[in-house]
């Protein structure tokens, strides 16, 4: 059997551009997004889901790009922390803001998934997904106020092996609040 | 990773037939765990099914009063779900429990269910593994296990399911929905995970070639209080779900009770066995 039935041409549209990649089935989003074209900001650490560096946005939720794998997001919007912006479209995200404000890194190798996830967190919140620490009486549908430990158990699926977790949820607050 | 065809499913019928019942398909959803095991080599399918395009993503309500959960709905979206939060809050706790945010946004109710245990003997190539490669033996037996099954083991493996959701459903009487070359059928949620026994390769009920198409939720247990309970030291009870109150007057307790370990060895069955130990030594249900 030919190569061709192991690979396929995906449309995709990534931080507002459409593209159409010939991938390899076994090409994860993240592989395709830092080798394919370019974008570097999504990270690849533990590749196994559970460090959250690779963090980027599909369809406007949060996902690990290391465990989707890219045939599978024909027609998916995938927003990585290149495509972050202020939201009239100039300058740079406030979340991206608080961060280098609050000092909310060391490395930075966790920094862009780490934002992507405040993205995707700050419009679960919004949209009323409760989280572990929600008080279960919460209304259903009503949205949930993000501070402290909100910020920490939601942000939970994102390490960073530096410890600037207080500074973190500080910048998360500042954009939340 | 071994290469290999995939195929994107938009009808159940189209999804059976792409996997035609082969040893060498797997069903794809969010793909959070068959990915990872791809990569570790201990799952090399020939073919992905792909079923996330399948129309099972809602969450309803039946004239029956019961809820239905497509197999395709996030687990994120089922945990935020307010039929679920009012009626089942044991199972929107559940999925809170688990993962992460991102997992969650990712993962779907079927694959929560047919989710391999993070035993790392099973999880490694080079060690012996009987639900990996029946006949070769158990690593965890003498090796590091201290999160492992106490109740519900075998000689053959002594692994853990990882479900929190599954518990959930055990306590919740719920069904789960397959679809196949047999036709439809249902299987309720505490008797899916099986015990190892002799075939700890086979972690379910489920026949080769079977779709999970969704999960139904009973009009019986909604609106019971509930809630999930879990705490992170293995060596204690570490869950304990309950689903307590008299219903409208019919019905009296019922109560399921996973340690960890009891709830990882596959076992929802094994769970509603505790529960039963738990009131008595006789289910007090009904």
């Amino acid at each position: 059997m030919g190569t061709e039935a192991f690979q396929s041409v995906v449309p995709l549209t990534v931080n507002g551009r459409s593209c159409r990649v010939t991938v390899d089935h076994r090409s994860t989003l993240l592989d395709v997004l830092r080798e394919r074209l370019g974008l570097t900001g999504a990270k690849k650490g533990c590749d196994h889901g559970q460090c959250g560096a690779c963090t980027v946005l599909v369809d406007g939720r949060r996902a690990n790009s290391c465990l989707l794998l890219a045939v599978a997001q024909e027609g998916r919007d995938v927003t990585t922390i290149e495509g972050l912006r202020a939201a009239d479209g100039e300058g740079t995200h406030p979340l991206q803001r608080a961060f280098v404000e609050r000092d909310a890194f060391q490395c930075g190798y966790c920094t862009p998934g780490q934002i992507c996830s405040a993205v995707g967190a700050i419009a679960e919140a919004e949209a009323g997904h409760p989280s572990h620490v929600t008080d279960p009486q919460t209304p259903a549908g009503s949205a949930v106020e993000l501070a402290g430990d909100e910020i920490r158990e939601r942000l939970s699926g994102n390490l960073c092996r530096c410890g600037a977790y207080p500074h973190i949820v500080e910048a998360v607050e500042d954009v939340t609040r | 990773m071994k290469p290999f065809m995939y195929v994107r499913a938009h009808s159940v019928d189209e999804a059976a037939a792409a996997h035609a019942g082969r040893s060498t398909s797997r069903y794809l959803g969010g793909g959070t765990n068959l990915v990872d095991l791809m990569k570790l080599g201990v799952e090399s399918p020939r073919t992905l099914v792909d079923v996330t395009a399948l129309p099972l993503d809602a969450v309803e309500e039946l004239r029956d009063g019961s809820v239905r959960v497509g197999a395709t709905v996030r687990n994120s979206d089922l945990a935020a779900h307010p039929l679920v939060r009012e009626r089942y809050p044991v199972l929107s706790q559940a999925l809170l429990a688990g993962a992460s945010g991102q997992l969650r946004n990712m993962a779907t109710t079927g694959g929560n269910l047919l989710q391999r245990t993070r035993c790392p003997y099973f999880q490694y190539l080079g060690k012996p593994c009987n639900k990996r490669e029946p006949g070769t033996g158990c690593g965890a037996r003498d090796g590091v296990h201290r999160d492992h099954a106490v109740l519900g083991q075998s000689p053959h493996c002594i692994a853990t399911h990882p479900s929190d959701m599954a518990v959930a459903l055990a306590a919740l009487d719920a069904e789960v929905e397959l679809y196949g070359p047999g036709g439809r059928r249902t299987v309720p949620a505490a008797e899916f995970h099986r015990l190892p026994g002799d075939r700890p390769d086979l972690d379910t009920e489920i026949r080769h070639g079977e779709l999970i198409t969704g999960v139904v939720l009973p009009p019986e247990t909604a609106g019971l209080p509930s809630a999930y309970r879990k705490a992170r030291d293995p060596r204690l009870v570490r869950v304990r779900a309950r689903v307590r109150g008299r219903g409208p007057g019919r019905r009296g307790l019922r109560r399921t009770r996973g340690a960890d370990r009891i709830r990882r060895s596959g076992a929802p069955a094994l769970a509603r066995a505790a529960g039963r130990a738990g009131a008595g030594g006789r289910r007090a249900d009904r």
